[in-house]
């Protein structure tokens, strides 16, 4: 083991720590799973015996992700995604803390559940899980689940999935008894009333495609909703998946009441946009459905400015029995967990947002809300740690994801930079060569 | 042996519809007039004549089992006639119906009527319509002033005064109308109360009734001289207010651990009935810091007293 868990200096890097502003070249070493020091000049002499070290040749050292939303198969639909399969995946994305989603089968909605998760999680996963559990018992959004005991058992967050809760005095309950437990409740926005039989974004291209629209108000209406309640309750939300401005400037609002509001973004909604659908692609078949170009750039830069605080994956395997199939009748959701930093970089690349910016809202912000560990290289914290190339330019090919399913929108898209090195609790869990 | 009546307290007015209203002296004479009443009670000559000729008539719109007796008790032990009604509440309808049923009962010719029913004022409601004495025995979640007296009186034997201790009332707060009348005669007679429930079971607001709040236990009993469980409706706690049973159990349950934060010679109540092992656990209720029991038979003596004070302002008394 002690081979496993030998010592790393990472040399001659770009080290940026979002947690401080930190962005200076320089060396960092991590002994025994920690962060030892991050600065200039640490060289190879004044390191333990026996340390491996990496000439990182200017590339970029930077906090391991926390992905806030992924779904992972386990229980009930291993045959889409597993813990292992996820975080080889994971690794490879440079995401060292998965937040998985209750939506299996059972739903994680009982503390021996939660236990289930993590131990699996524990024994077959080579990054840190932890789930996210059900707002509401067996999520049919009517009984509120048991908060208190599936915190305590290790739920981080709680969440319907990617269902509104319509019943607006659930709601308020839960707001109310989750504030009692400092839990943390993410909702998805939009009103399946509004969203009806709609499969994409509501608009002249669903007209043209002949599809039938969803309207931003679908959203917008469910988190204007939650804002009221959130004012009445003092209770901690976080919206699940923000989309357009109409939700943006809800969301603007709430926060400048000093409410207790956060809200992430999809890297799909930030990177992509109604027309990539194209000619019926099921892959950009997507809950909340993919916007208009006006939205997506709306929304990017609601990312920089930090009103919109967190970038997750909305990892969704699906395989291809349920997305070989005509556009309405395929299931919404795409796998992005492996791709979401080189698709961000795509962002910086384009002058859209600041590195640093990008890689808070990808690893500091969601640890934070979450409470987790991880998210900085402050020296005593734990030796989450990923290596960025920036430069390298390559092309997605769908076979060399880790993931079980293949549906990803990237597929054959030229993109910039890849991790090359992800270090989970010290312990280099992937390394690109 | 005959307890001779020292008391001669009168309540000044005509119902008895909630604490509130009550004057410190009305309380404090009730509740001597009610001890004396424990004694008369524990003799076997247990019955008296002062409502001998009056008709007492018990009017439940929602089912009870010990209130109920215990006004009937109270009733007979005083010489009264005492007639039981307990109607089916969902054949009843608010409104004209209960007035009409007061109006009905009225030409009857009642000397006392003890109302319980599932709307917060709908016995004031009665007691506008109605020429006899009314006494509240429960509305909705508005109060129940027998049952605080009741609670008053057992801790006052069993710590000698009121003034000055720490009473905590824990659960669901929203719906109790225990809670309430408690509230305001212990904040009357000078106790310091506390209410311990998750936020879904307070009603906004609660801070400004005179109570510190508390949303766990070790710090809603910290230094507590009484404990007060009250009882969470089974349909409260399956999601809607609570999650679960069992949740509701581990976070504000009182048992031996939860019970120690509070003082060590700290005593516990409860209205009744229980749940066992959800509220309260069998080892606290039945322990020897336990006033269950004597909860109940001070029930008796506390309505033998309000009974008897009433009376004494009834036409031809």
């Amino acid at each position: 083991m002690l081979s496993d868990r030998r010592p790393i200096l990472l040399t001659n890097a770009r080290i940026i720590d979002p947690s401080r502003n930190l962005d200076f070249p320089g060396d960092l070493l991590i002994a025994d799973g920690v962060i030892r020091e991050a600065k200039q000049g640490i060289g190879a002499a004044g390191v333990p015996e026996g340390t491996e070290i990496v000439d990182c040749k200017g590339k970029v050292v930077a906090p391991g992700l926390t992905d806030m939303r992924a779904f992972v198969g386990e229980p009930g639909a291993e045959y889409r995604e597993t813990f292992a399969s996820a975080s080889q995946a994971a690794a490879a994305g440079g995401v060292t803390t998965i937040v998985c989603q209750p939506n299996t089968n059972p739903a994680i909605d009982e503390p021996a559940v939660v236990d289930f998760v993590l131990r699996r999680a524990r024994d077959t996963a080579i990054v840190h899980v932890h789930p996210m559990a059900a707002l509401t018992k067996g999520l049919k959004g009517d009984e509120m689940a048991e908060i208190g005991l599936l915190k305590a058992a290790g739920a981080v967050a709680f969440t319907n999935g990617a269902v509104s809760v319509t019943n607006a005095q659930v709601m308020r309950r839960a707001l109310t008894y989750a504030r009692d437990f400092d839990a943390l409740i993410v909702h998805h926005t939009e009103d399946p009333d509004l969203i009806g039989d709609g499969v994409m974004n509501e608009g002249e291209f669903a007209a043209r495609l002949g599809l039938i629209g969803t309207p931003k108000a679908a959203e917008t209406i469910m988190l204007e909703r939650d804002m009221r309640l959130v004012g009445l309750t003092g209770g901690r939300y976080h919206a699940a998946s923000v989309t357009c401005p109409e939700s943006l400037s809800v969301l603007q609002r709430a926060k400048e009441e000093g409410y207790a509001v956060t809200a992430s973004a999809s890297i799909n909604h930030l990177t992509l946009n109604e027309v990539d659908v194209g000619s019926y692609r099921t892959f950009c078949k997507l809950t909340p459905p993919l916007r208009a170009e006006q939205d997506r750039a709306a929304l990017v830069a609601a990312l920089a400015s930090g009103l919109v605080d967190v970038v997750m994956s909305d990892h969704d395997p699906q395989d291809v029995e349920t997305k070989r199939l005509p556009f309405a009748e395929a299931e919404p959701g795409a796998i992005g967990i492996e791709t979401m930093l080189v698709a961000g970089l795509r962002l910086v690349h384009n002058g859209e947002i600041e590195l640093a910016a990008l890689l808070k809202a990808l690893s500091t912000r969601p640890a934070e809300l979450l409470g987790l560990p991880g998210g900085t290289l402050r020296p005593g914290s734990a030796a989450d740690v990923i290596v960025i190339d920036l430069d390298t330019p390559w092309v997605r090919d769908r076979d060399d994801l880790k993931s079980k399913c293949k549906n990803t929108p990237f597929d054959e898209a030229r993109l910039t930079g890849r991790v090359v090195r992800t270090i989970v609790a010290g312990r280099t869990v992937y390394e690109f060569v | 042996m005959n307890i001779v009546q020292k008391s001669s307290f009168v309540l000044s007015q005509r119902h008895l519809l909630g604490i509130e209203g009550l004057s410190r002296d009305e309380i404090v004479g009730l509740l001597d007039l009610a001890g004396e009443f424990v004694d008369l009670n524990r003799q076997i000559e247990k019955k008296r004549a002062s409502l001998r000729g009056r008709t007492q008539v018990n009017l439940f719109f929602e089912v009870s089992t010990r209130t109920q007796a215990s006004f009937e008790l109270a009733g007979k032990r005083l010489g009264a006639d005492v007639m039981n009604m307990s109607t089916n509440s969902s054949s009843m309808r608010k409104g004209e119906t209960l007035i009409d049923t007061a109006v009905t009962l009225n030409a009857m010719r009642p000397d006392i009527i003890v109302v319980r029913h599932h709307a917060s004022g709908a016995v004031e409601l009665l007691a506008r319509k109605i020429d006899c004495s009314v006494i509240n025995a429960g509305d909705g979640s508005h109060e129940h002033p027998t049952q605080a007296l009741l609670d008053a009186l057992t801790i006052r034997r069993n710590k000698g005064r009121i003034e000055g201790l720490t009473v905590t009332i824990c659960g669901d707060i929203l719906h109790s109308r225990v809670a309430r009348s408690n509230i305001i005669l212990l904040n009357t007679l000078g106790a310091r109360v506390r209410v311990v429930a998750p936020s879904t079971l307070l009603p906004p607001g609660i801070e400004r009734f005179g109570v510190e709040v508390c949303r766990d236990m070790r710090q809603g009993l910290r230094d507590a001289d009484i404990v007060m469980m009250l009882r969470l409706q089974r349909e409260r706690m399956n999601g809607s207010f609570v999650p679960s049973l069992q949740e509701y159990a581990a976070y504000f349950g009182l048992n031996a651990k939860t019970f120690a934060y509070a003082k060590p010679d700290a005593l516990v109540m409860h209205p009744g009935p229980m749940n066992r092992g959800v509220e309260i656990d069998s080892e606290v209720a039945d322990g020897a810091q336990s006033l269950i029991r004597e909860q109940v038979e001070m029930g008796v003596a506390v309505r033998m007293a309000v009974l008897e004070a009433l009376s004494r302002t009834l036409p031809n008394a």
